[in-house]
């Protein structure tokens, strides 16, 4: 049994144009994701709609409606594997109005997939995408110039999108890029090597997708130890016993060592941790364990246990970079609710510092509302302290969503650094 | 110790993640249990997610009258082996109170008639969220299905006004009469959750597994042959060496000739297969969307 297999998240970014749906259709094919039945489908709906070669979009466009329009309206989840990885793909619409969907396809995700119609070259479009992948800190950006087909295999044009491609992202921060020339339609570089671009002497897309290093993506340093609930038995077989359960957010805990759990600022020690196969003596970031301390504390969901020397940050007032997500613009006297890690607080929005403009990619200041789709830096009060990181050392705990305690909505996605 | 988890492990810490969540953010969910793999490995997880405490969630079937002995039998040994509350909605109930009308014509089922079920089950019950073993690879329709899926008082789900779902932070609130449906293993392939049986050697209802049945022949699909199925005139009655690969309603469950009699056999025929997993399920024959009309409805 292969037990090195791990799972690469990413997501997909394109408008209805430039061929994001067949890249991705394209890939599940070639990889033979496609089932015979599968297949059946989409070839009878390939011909109704008057097509001659199957429609590879259709394998992605999943509801009624979005079939009816041709369109992507929600992320959508694909999955695939190969030897090497399980792959799990957040299928995000392109257009402006949904950067609320972007942002939630771009938050699980270890690298984005940003597509560029060769004809066109870098865009608008272009640029939002690798600015929220940016914003969201994915550190791998793999960036596909589709339609090599229509701009007959062009090495040139291919050179000069990944310059002005360069160019723009210098100013972004983003740790590895890699350009793929690439024809979903007939399958160049996607799969399977183009024989049509002798010049490209780079890997395929997926050859890319099953070799990214993912290692460095989650934080094995800084202890974050987020309580859900406690668990407690007392019977005959185990009297008293406590444990703390919880997903580890960052770092690394042992056996023995010496926690320090937030807010009460109590010391204790590590006795025992169950792991998902039994007792263990260690455990890592995402596992989901439950903590047996030395000391009969009291502590409740909300919670985090840290190391004493390597402390979160205790902050009830801070400066945070915001999604707004709801059609209802944001309310400035409004108190609304902050979940951050399994903790919640009640959060007022004290001032906008700026609203950030994705198109020209500059600040506004003086804007007093937010509306939906909006990304802008704001300042938040807080009823009491959460337990902190910056979002570019640890995203789990530099991350946070508000919710509308009268509509239960999820009204916003935030990042504090 | 290497830090990092393998696929299974990550799949494993999320979906235990997602149970613990659903408990410290409802008053009284339950987990909606067919008696199908998924159901049974989600269980599993929950067992796993409160060790050594006790199962804290009741299990909820619903039952359409036409299910397997086999799933009964096992559904009911297993609840006494975990030592959970099971409670059962019967679609029969539903009928004799009149709030469903059974289907007549030819390919009449229960498939539909137990979203209606479920949804008294669960006011009767007071279950205010139901965990399922749905998963996203599954059916188009539930590719866009969010982790904490949100139903309205009539239990309906509105794909268009999802609320988004952000990192892990997962928003249960809702208002009084309104329910979640949460799907801990939406991550999960088929081929996933069969690596997980085989690794954790978790035991399932012998209809998985190779055996003979009296079968009929119908419109290339197999179904097992039983009082309840309406006979067409086209039916071809035969004795066949089959297993399902899911398992629902006896009318509806479509069987797969095959000699795979161990999990390992599985997987390998599995990884051989060129059948989706829903390919054999008549209830999505109906139309291209009808998955997302019942899950409009109150569905699974």
């Amino acid at each position: 049994m292969n037990n090195t297999k791990d799972i690469l998240r990413f997501t997909t970014a394109g408008s209805v144009d430039d061929g994001k749906s067949t890249l991705i259709g394209r890939l599940l094919f070639d990889s033979k994701q496609i089932t015979q039945d599968q297949l059946e489908i989409v070839q009878r709906i390939s011909e109704r709609k008057g097509m001659k070669e199957i429609d590879l979009s259709l394998f992605t466009d999943g509801l009624k409606d979005e079939r009816a329009q041709g369109i992507t309206i929600d992320v959508a989840y694909r999955y695939f594997q190969t030897e090497k990885r399980k792959f799990i793909i957040a299928d995000t619409p392109g257009h402006l109005q949904y950067t609320r969907n972007m942002v939630t396809g771009a938050s699980t995700a270890n690298a984005a997939l940003i597509l560029i119609d060769a004809r066109k070259g870098v865009i608008e479009q272009t640029k939002r995408h690798s600015f929220i992948a940016s914003l969201l800190h994915i550190q791998h950006l793999i960036v596909c110039v589709n339609k090599m087909d229509l701009v007959s295999y062009d090495q040139s044009q291919f050179e000069q999108i990944v310059a002005s491609f360069r160019d723009f992202a210098a100013k972004l921060d983003i740790v590895d890029v890699q350009f793929i020339p690439v024809s979903a339609l007939n399958g160049d570089n996607v799969v399977d090597r183009s024989q049509h671009m002798s010049w490209y002497q780079g890997s395929t897309l997926l050859h890319t997708l099953e070799n990214l290093s993912v290692a460095n993506d989650i934080n094995q340093i800084d202890l974050r130890f987020p309580v859900q609930h406690a668990i407690r038995v007392d019977d005959e077989q185990l009297k008293d016993y406590r444990a703390y359960a919880g997903q580890i957010a960052s770092g690394i805990i042992r056996v023995g060592d010496e926690v320090l759990v937030l807010p009460s600022q109590m010391q204790s020690k590590v006795t025992s941790i169950q792991g998902m196969s039994g007792q263990v003596t260690e455990a890592c970031a995402p596992q989901s364990v439950s903590i047996e301390l030395s000391d009969e504390l009291d502590i409740a969901r909300g919670d985090m246990f840290v190391k004493p020397m390597n402390q979160a940050e205790s902050m009830a007032q801070f400066s945070a970079m915001l999604c707004w997500m709801s059609a209802k613009p944001f309310v400035p006297a409004k108190k609304y609710v902050i979940r951050h890690t399994t903790r919640e607080a009640k959060m007022m929005i004290k001032s906008i510092q700026y609203v950030y403009d994705l198109n020209a990619l500059k600040r506004m200041e003086g804007v007093g509302e937010l509306k939906m789709n909006d990304i802008a830096r704001v300042d938040v009060q807080l009823s009491s302290p959460i337990f902190v990181d910056s979002f570019r050392k640890n995203k789990a705990t530099g991350s946070f969503i508000v919710m509308d305690e009268q509509s239960n909505e999820t009204v916003a996605a935030g990042m504090i650094f | 110790m290497k830090y990092r988890l393998d696929y299974l492990q990550e799949l494993e810490a999320e979906a235990v993640y997602v149970i613990r969540e659903v408990f410290a953010q409802f008053q009284h969910p339950c987990i909606l249990f067919s008696g199908g793999k998924d159901s049974i490995v989600l269980t599993h997880l929950a067992a796993k997610a409160f060790a050594p405490g006790p199962l804290p969630f009741a299990l909820l079937h619903i039952d359409t009258g036409h299910n397997f002995q086999e799933t009964l039998d096992f559904r009911d040994a297993l609840a006494e082996r975990m030592n959970v509350r099971l409670v059962v909605g019967y679609v029969s109930d539903s009928i004799a109170r009149q709030t469903v009308t059974e289907e007549s014509g030819p390919n009449a089922n229960r498939n539909r008639a137990q979203s209606i079920t479920l949804l008294e089950s669960m006011e009767y019950h007071g279950f205010d969220a139901a965990m399922g073993g749905g998963r996203r690879d599954e059916e188009k329709a539930r590719a866009k299905e969010r982790f904490f899926s949100h139903r309205d008082a009539f239990g309906q789900w509105d794909p268009k006004n999802q609320g988004p779902e952000i990192w892990n932070l997962y928003n249960g609130r809702k208002n009084e009469g309104e329910q979640f449906r949460v799907f801990p293993i939406s991550n999960w392939t088929e081929l996933d959750v069969w690596e997980y049986i085989r690794q954790e050697q978790i035991p399932l209802p012998s209809l998985y597994f190779s055996h003979v049945r009296n079968c009929v022949k119908r419109k290339g699909s197999i179904l097992a042959d039983s009082p309840y199925l309406i006979p067409h005139p086209q039916d071809e009655k035969v004795e066949l060496n089959v297993r399902f690969r899911t398992i629902g309603d006896m009318t509806i469950s479509g069987a797969l000739e095959s000699s795979a009699s161990t999990v390992a056999e599985i997987i390998a025929e599995l990884k051989e297969m060129n059948q989706s997993e829903r390919g054999g399920r008549a209830d999505d024959f109906r139309s291209e969307s009808s998955m997302e009309d019942r899950k409009k409805e109150g569905y699974f």
